[in-house]
């Protein structure tokens, strides 16, 4: 564990799609990083209908002490659309200033497939968070089979890479 | 601290985990959101997990692997309680040889079932020991807790969890594998188990005692603690409602009850004293503040208002603030549906084109009830579609009567539709009625579990198959059809207005396995296929086979 002041607030993230589109895919990634890193991380979803088109969200929080598993309204520091018209059903969740991605910023004719956005969103998150991209990408690489691996690293990178920069900037760490 | 041994678990994984490292010999539950993975997770492990037809079942095989001494669990969502409520307040009584935990997984905000009724009070009502979680690390201790309870006091213990401990991931530092406890072994206890009125007396009275014995031994258990704060707040707290309010309220003194049946009132009354003013923060009901007031121990109970849906760390602020002014609505989402290429799809637009009234039941197919079919006119619990059906039927004027279906589908049938075709073929409505079994080959709305009636057990392997038109048939149902539901087809569409003009009791089989797993089925039976079915005896294939 990372030895932190624990009531320093945690890092919220809501990822928000519909069934199918691979939000619980992306989260547990997320949760896997965190949890690499030494983080207390918690992760809430609410499956049952996920299959059937409708909306899907998760909740994630990590940093020192985390106690409820869901993110409360207005503390999102991060919302993740893996669909345009699932930001505004959620938008009430971020904080003032928090930050959206949606999948407008990823250049969809370069994704190796176009199932891998949620993985290409995860890239465009990355470059805001203090975490290692070393480890994105063995999370990326552990959570999909070995056949799939390339492609996924290649949406990855390709989300991650124009906003290398904004780590220089002052990523956030919880 | 040992990062190694660092897991990140859902609560049902954590569950799994405990029952799997105390060396729980037998699970058994039928699937339901958020319980499902409990079973699956455990079968993962190594555990011998099963899905049974019901839970009443499930929870019948539990009491008798405890009887015979093990350690059992039985998993299910919180109306699978009530389906297995008439074992477990008799089995209060008997008590067990070995361990029995019960898993109630309650759903707040019903965000995948029909009620949001606080399964708590069964601990009450059928008078068993309840330990409530608050997240993964403590469903994994906890679950072990259970197990301790249930062989010290020789009582079913309930293990009440909800949605966001269930489904909720949070770092977990397991133990290791124990060997398991002394082998299964009968020892006759014909007065302890055997509960004629004669040996159920004394047995409620044994039950009493246990109880009061459990509520002195609570009084300094470690399940329950206080984390010390503010003298001038004081909060009691339970379950996921333990994680809001510490985080609503992180100056306030919390006492955080995880052995919540029967409550150690003594450890309430003090901390209550010790506080210039306490706010009970519960999910649901008010169980705990009742009970409390019921002492004689004043304390202040959320409004009427947060009985409904989930708390979350804001609605515990609100409470704490004594806001009552009215909530804002969620912004909607988009509501699901049945696949683009749901078979089910052909069914409903038969019943909403020949303008029936549908008695519906509990799955996927709920979804006919949504736009752009609404095909449903009636959900009430599994299996109530054959029931509904010919109450409707048999009151209603004949013009009416005669557009009765009941739409139930196929894990939901086996579950608890059999006892109401039994009821349709002994107290048939005189216009007759139509049953429509829609078969998909697949429990598809938890997650695409197995059941009796796809052949496989719960790990996907070969199993006795129940073949539901031949248990129609034995009924004494004469016309059983079974039809291929396909778009572009009005095979189904005809089979269905000639049922309703027949005035005869009809059983309609809409078999077409699930898109979703249309592969994985293909996978399955070219597997079997290579081996044979290990029901064969001397090379002669059983009826599944053939």
């Amino acid at each position: 564990m990372k030895t932190e002041n624990p009531a320093r607030p945690p890092c919220n993230i809501v990822v928000a799609g519909l069934g199918g589109q691979g939000v619980l895919a992306a989260t547990d990634i997320i949760a896997e990083v965190a949890l690499r890193a030494g983080y207390d991380v918690k992760k809430s979803e609410i499956k049952g209908m996920s299959q059937r088109g409708g909306s899907v969200s998760c909740d994630i929080r990590f940093g020192g002490q985390i106690l409820s598993p869901m993110v409360p309204a207005g503390e999102a520091d991060f919302l993740l659309a893996l669909e345009a018209t699932q930001l505004e059903p959620n938008r009430h969740l971020l904080r003032p200033g928090g930050v959206t991605i949606e999948p407008s910023v990823i250049d969809a004719g370069k994704l190796p497939q176009k199932k891998m956005l949620n993985v290409a969103l995860l890239g465009a998150l990355s470059a805001h968070l203090a975490l290692a991209e070393e480890e994105w990408l063995q999370a990326v690489a552990a959570a999909f089979a070995p056949k799939f691996r390339e492609e996924n690293r290649e949406a990855f990178l390709l989300g991650r890479a124009p906003r290398n920069q904004a780590i220089e900037k002052g990523a956030k760490t919880p | 601290m040992d990062d190694e041994n660092r897991l990140l678990l859902s609560g049902d994984e954590a569950i799994a985990l405990a029952s799997w490292h105390a060396g729980v010999a037998l699970g058994a539950g039928y699937p339901g959101t958020p319980s499902t993975e409990i079973l699956e997770h455990f079968a993962r492990l190594g555990g011998r997990a099963q899905w049974s037809p019901n839970e009443k079942v499930a929870l019948e095989v539990a009491i008798g692997a405890a009887f015979g001494g093990a350690r059992a669990l039985a998993a299910m969502k919180h109306v699978g309680l009530n389906v297995a409520s008439d074992p477990l307040f008799t089995a209060a009584y008997t008590g067990v040889a070995g361990a029995l935990v019960i898993v109630s997984a309650d759903d707040p905000g019903m965000h995948s079932s029909q009620n949001e009724q606080d399964n708590r009070r069964y601990a009450v009502a059928a008078a068993v020991p309840m330990l409530e979680p608050s997240d993964s690390q403590e469903a994994y201790d906890f679950m072990l807790a259970a197990i301790e309870i249930s062989e010290r006091w020789k009582v079913p213990v309930l293990l009440r969890a909800t949605t966001r401990v269930c489904h909720s991931y949070s770092v977990v530092r397991p133990g290791s594998r124990r060997e398991a406890p002394g082998a299964a072994n009968f020892v006759r206890d014909l007065k302890g188990r055997v509960m004629v009125p004669g040996n159920a007396r004394p047995a409620h009275r044994r039950l009493r005692q246990k109880l009061a014995e459990m509520a002195e031994w609570n009084e300094d258990c470690a399940l329950n603690r206080i984390v010390p704060g503010s003298k001038s707040l004081g909060i009691i707290a339970s379950g996921i409602s333990f994680m809001h309010a510490r985080e609503a309220a992180p100056e306030a003194s919390v006492l955080k009850l995880g052995f919540t049946h029967p409550l150690p009132m003594r450890k309430i009354a003090d901390f209550v004293a010790g506080v210039q003013s306490c706010v009970v923060i519960e999910e649901g009901d008010p169980y705990l503040a009742e009970a409390i007031r019921a002492a004689g121990i004043a304390v202040q109970a959320k409004a009427e208002m947060y009985r409904f849906g989930e708390l979350d760390v804001a609605r515990v602020r609100r409470i704490l603030r004594g806001d009552t002014s009215p909530e804002a609505a969620p912004p909607p989402g988009k509501p699901p549906q049945l696949c683009d290429a749901c078979p089910y799809r052909v069914v409903f637009e038969s019943l909403r084109r020949q303008n029936c009234i549908v008695a519906g039941d509990i799955g996927c197919y709920t979804l006919g009830a949504l736009r752009p079919f609404e095909a449903m006119d009636s959900c009430v619990c599994m299996g109530a579609s054959l029931g509904v059906g010919l109450g409707l039927r048999h009151v209603l004027p004949p013009e009416q009567a005669r557009r009765v279906v009941s739409v139930i589908g196929d894990s939901t049938f086996v579950h608890s539709g059999i006892s109401g075709l039994v009821e349709m073929a002994y107290n048939p409505p005189p216009g007759g009625h139509v049953v429509i079994i829609l078969d998909n080959s697949t429990t598809a709305m938890t997650g695409h579990q197995e059941h009796p009636g796809t052949g496989r057990n719960l790990r996907h392997e070969p199993a006795g198959k129940l073949v539901i038109e031949d248990l129609a048939r034995s009924c004494g149902i004469r016309r059983v059809q079974v039809i291929e539901p396909r778009s572009g087809s009005d095979a189904f569409d005809h089979a269905l207005a000639e049922a309703l003009k027949s005035g005869q009791l009809a059983v309609l089989i809409a078999r077409k396995p699930c898109v979703l797993i249309a592969r994985q089925l293909k996978e399955y039976e070219q597997r079997d296929a290579e081996q044979p079915c290990p029901c064969h005896e001397n090379g002669e294939p059983c009826a599944a086979a053939v």
